[in-house]
């Protein structure tokens, strides 16, 4: 490392500390300006901090949208808090914004009386003439009701490094770190992670490196020093489960669990995958792991990476592909290719919002028919959504173990907001996770491709090299135990039957539903995926009212828990929220002839505690 | 089947699986099953370490009646998972079986690119130059104006030409056969599996049902030795039923001249398998003008992609440490007590 890192700044406090529990804060900015690097390292400080977090990183799909343009905003938000939190926080405490847009765009968020810092002199004529601002609102009054801090931050950058040779257009991209600086002491977040962060990635750069840290602690010391603030804030560690934890992103979950689930089958582990946004993390994660017998083909098309994805299982490799909605259309036919032909496959659909190309880097959880029934015909797969970053490492587990056990493919439905979201994740013992039992047959007597396990009804794993039972597979109706093609009609009707039996079947290994809050009452509030975090905060604050309101958050969407209709009916009401125009409501009304509402958000972001305890309530008074 | 002294003794019969073949009487894929089969004994491999994957089509029926292992997949995508499938078990010897619909049209992305990546996969490309599984429509390869039932003024489509195809895509191994020339195919399937990379060949094959004596004059036997060019390597470019005419260059382009005293065949091109300029100048002979090339058009070496990806492996294997421990701990780590 070519960087010292600096003395620990904490030590030199002398201004007061005014106690939080939870804070809120935004960082906004130009695409350009370094706002997911400041907000992924503003949580990381609070992750070693010892609080509990949920961040939202919000961009754009354009690399670089012009500078200084509204559509060029870029924010990253993070909720810590002393108390275990489910969410990235409705309303902020304290928002940055680096420029006129940035704070036109995030303004609406930020509470009364909020920390407001803002690079003043970015609010010159052009910029507020981009972000469509008739005069300035650092001088018009118009942000009187929150706390101004108007900060030089780009002239405060420029005079730190003023004895480099560092051209001026360098100069200016180190100011994110003033900011996160600045924010790291207002919160009393230890620097030291960062330090690190900044002399790892910019270990081949040194002065790069050695600029980054003078800034981050010129920001850091200018909290401490300057006159504006009166005092800093402190957000004692929350009581988590005791263990050792590391922050984790949802894409960066399931790669490791897709990584530890292969070795847990003792089998390599074959990623066939395209590029696109927000799944191509895991390719680049995996692309990584190759000490770990890791493949990873990026492949010409979506339907490729699918198709080697296949061909590797049926050679005996644990089989994944990832890819978006639009990736999933074009899968489709494959994926029923592997129903067809009974193969291991773990489908990773990173929803994102739609139709079509739609909202490339905004969450969306509208591809849940989509994967239920999206292909010709009775084509039944098991489908499971993680519900929180760190789940998304358990759900590959499991799909992984269904995939093998049942033959069968697997489609994890995570999204954008799980993907890019981050929390502590509390490091599992890997000797405690279950073995993942893979068999292959090697037996030639009595053996039949389509033979099937009594309980499961799963085919026999064959893999090529097999001697003696070389056999023929495809997408033909094929008859049943022989694998011959057949056209026989009541032969295919017993082939859809038994197809579907085996996916429903799989109901037995999913524990009984866990009802969180009373398990009678007047509302249940009935989620899947990534609006755990809302449902569950909003449901606890409805609690601590003393109203029998309940929460179910559902992991299998196929099949469905077996308990789960009885589970429903026990409450007056169910309330349904999704980021969709109401998918899961549809299969549950159709399901369980159960009245269940929904709550409907389609806009990118996810839900708010408010939008769902709103709703709650007023089901309660109806 | 015996193994007798460590030695595999396979028959073509071993290779027959117990399923009725259904194509249609006279069609020209029986031929093709026919030398696949009494070419795979010679291959000294056990059965079992043989796989034909295919697409959808005619010939895409071909792997259920091997008796080796098969996956009959989907419209055009049988290079997609023949890929998955090398690459995780490059000791297979992995075969793919297509037609002209299935390898250029529907799946010609795939096609293309397991050809550049030079992926050890052996295909067979049969080219009967109609759609026949779906009743008689033009395909990538008819000619242009053919009266099929879904062009009945005509195909407006220029034709691919399949050879053009894979050297365009870089491919190592470049060939063409004829379903019926028995003997000629044995030996390209042959040269096919022994070149380490991916190895096409495009088979010509007669649909006597849809496209009948589409290549007719180059396997009746009055006028197939004018019509066809037999390349070899290193040889001179002679053809006729005289062996009375042959190929020259001349200005860049390619000639047919008549042997006699003024002409020898010392002034004859001379088939150089390494050199893809010349490749793509023959891949563009046809019929009236020219004889139609067979053989051998490319024969190069590359690494092979499953060759690189295996490397990349088991380099990263001795650099960095198997821990799954470690893996998990990167990062900033705390811990609550």
């Amino acid at each position: 490392m070519s960087v010292t890192p600096a003395e620990p700044a904490v030590q030199q406090q002398s201004k007061p500390r005014v106690e939080r529990d939870q804070v809120v804060i935004r960082f906004a900015g130009d695409s350009g300006d370094g706002m997911q690097v400041a907000g992924m390292q503003f949580t990381n400080e609070s992750a070693i901090a010892g609080n509990d977090l949920s961040t939202l990183p919000d961009f754009p799909a354009e690399i670089r949208a012009p500078a200084g343009t509204l559509a060029g905003v870029s924010g990253f938000q993070v909720n810590f808090a002393s108390h275990e939190i489910f969410t990235p926080g409705d309303d902020l405490d304290a928002l940055v914004a680096m420029n006129p847009a940035a704070l036109r765009m995030n303004l609406g968020d930020l509470k009364p009386n909020g920390i407001l810092i803002v690079d003043r002199e970015q609010f010159n004529e052009l910029n507020l003439r981009k972000a469509g601002y008739d005069s300035n609102p650092l001088t018009d009054g118009s942000l009187a009701k929150y706390q101004l801090y108007p900060i030089d931050i780009t002239k405060l950058t420029a005079l730190t490094l003023r004895d480099t040779n560092l051209p001026a257009r360098t100069v200016n991209r180190c100011k994110n770190f003033f900011a996160l600086g600045l924010v790291s002491w207002l919160f009393q977040r230890p620097i030291e992670p960062t330090q690190k962060w900044i002399a790892s990635r910019f270990q081949k750069r040194p002065e790069l490196a050695e600029a980054n840290q003078r800034v981050l602690q010129a920001g850091y010391h200018f909290g401490e020093t300057s006159e504006l603030f009166a005092s800093s804030f402190e957000v004692k560690p929350a009581r988590l489960a005791p263990g050792t934890y590391r922050n984790i992103t949802g894409n960066s979950a399931l790669a490791l669990g897709l990584v530890v689930a292969a070795h847990k089958a003792d089998r390599p582990l074959f990623l066939g995958s395209y590029p696109i946004t927000p799944a191509s993390d895991i390719l680049h994660e995996l692309a990584a792991l190759k000490e770990f017998d890791v493949y990873t083909f990026q492949a010409e098309d979506e339907i490729a990476g699918i198709g080697a994805a296949l061909g590797a299982a049926f050679g005996g490799a644990i089989a994944v592909t990832t890819t978006s909605g639009p990736g999933m259309c074009l899968k489709a036919e494959t994926i029923n290719l592997a129903v067809s032909v009974e193969l291991p496959l773990v489908i990773c659909d990173i929803q994102r919002g739609g139709p079509s190309t739609g909202l490339p880097t905004k969450t969306e959880q509208a591809d849940l028919l989509m994967a239920l029934y999206g292909r010709n015909s009775e084509s039944p797969v098991v489908v499971l959504a993680p519900a929180t970053p760190a789940d998304c490492f358990s759900i590959a587990l499991e799909a992984v173990s269904i995939a093998v056990k049942y033959m069968t493919p697997v489609i994890i439905l995570s999204d954008g907001y799980l993907a890019n979201g981050a929390e502590p994740w509390r490091l599992p013992n890997l000797e405690e996770l279950p073995e993942i039992r893979v068999e292959f047959r090697t037996d030639p007597t009595g053996y039949y491709p389509y033979l099937r396990d009594p309980v499961t009804f799963s085919r026999p794993w064959v893999i090529p090299g097999t001697p003696g039972l070389e056999h023929r597979i495809g997408g033909l109706e094929k008859e049943h135990v022989t694998g011959n093609v057949s056209y026989a009609p009541v032969n295919h009707e017993q082939m859809v039957r038994v197809r579907a039996r085996k996916i429903a079947g799989i109901a037995r290994e999913i524990p009984p539903t866990r009802v969180q809050g009373p398990s009678e009452g007047d509302v249940v509030v009935l989620g899947w995926g990534s609006t755990y975090g809302p449902i569950e905060a909003a449901v606890r604050k409805a609690q601590a009212g003393g109203k029998a309101v309940a929460h179910v958050h559902l992991r299998h969407l196929n099949p469905l828990p077996s308990d789960l209709g009885e589970v429903l009916r026990r409450f007056r009401k169910v309330l349904v929220p999704e980021m969709n125009l109401g998918q899961l409501v549809k299969v549950i009304r159709s399901e369980y002839l159960v009245d269940a509402v929904g709550l409907n958000k389609i806009q990118g972001l996810p839900f708010k505690e408010a939008e769902i305890l709103r709703r709650i309530e007023q089901m309660l008074e109806g | 089947m015996s193994v007798a002294g460590g030695a595999l003794k396979l028959s073509r019969k071993d290779f027959v699986t117990d399923q009725d073949v259904r194509w249609c009487p006279g069609c020209g894929d029986y031929a093709i099953l026919a030398q696949v089969q009494k070419v795979m004994p010679e291959l000294g491999i056990p059965r079992e370490n043989i796989v034909f994957i295919s697409g959808i089509g005619c010939s895409s029926r071909f792997p259920y009646y091997m008796n080796t292992y098969g996956f009959h997949s989907i419209h055009g995508r049988a290079p997609a998972i023949a890929s998955g499938l090398k690459m995780t078990r490059p000791e297979l010897s992995v075969w793919v079986v297509t037609g002209d619909g299935d390898g250029l049209s529907i799946g010609g992305n795939h096609l293309i690119h397991i050809l550049r990546r030079n992926v050890d996969v052996k295909i067979l490309l049969f080219n009967n130059r109609i759609y026949g599984l779906t009743k008689g429509q033009y395909s990538p390869t008819s000619e242009q104006g053919k009266i099929t039932k879904s062009t009945p003024y005509g195909s407006a489509d220029y034709p691919f030409n399949p050879i053009a195809v894979a050297l365009g895509a870089q491919a190592t191994f470049v060939a063409r056969s004829i379903d019926v020339e028995a003997k000629h195919l044995q030996e390209t399937l042959l040269r096919a599996y022994h070149h380490k990379g991916t190895a096409f060949i495009e088979i010509l094959q007669n649909c006597n049902i849809f496209n009948d004596g589409a290549f007719a004059p180059l396997t009746d036997k009055e006028t197939k030795n004018d019509a066809q060019l037999v390349l070899e390597h290193g040889k001179p470019l002679v053809f006729g039923k005289d062996r009375n005419k042959g190929i020259q260059l001349r200005d860049g382009k390619l000639q047919v001249v008549e042997l006699d005293s003024e002409v020898t065949q010392e002034q004859l091109l001379v088939h150089d398998e390494t050199d893809i300029g010349l490749a793509f100048l023959l891949s563009q002979l046809a019929a009236p003008e020219f004889p139609t090339p067979v053989g051998v058009f490319r024969a190069v070496t590359r690494p092979t992609y499953e060759d690189i990806v295996q490397g990349q492996i088991q380099e990263a294997k001795k650099r960095r440490p198997t821990d799954l421990e470690t893996l998990l701990r990167q990062g900033d780590l705390w811990t609550v007590s």
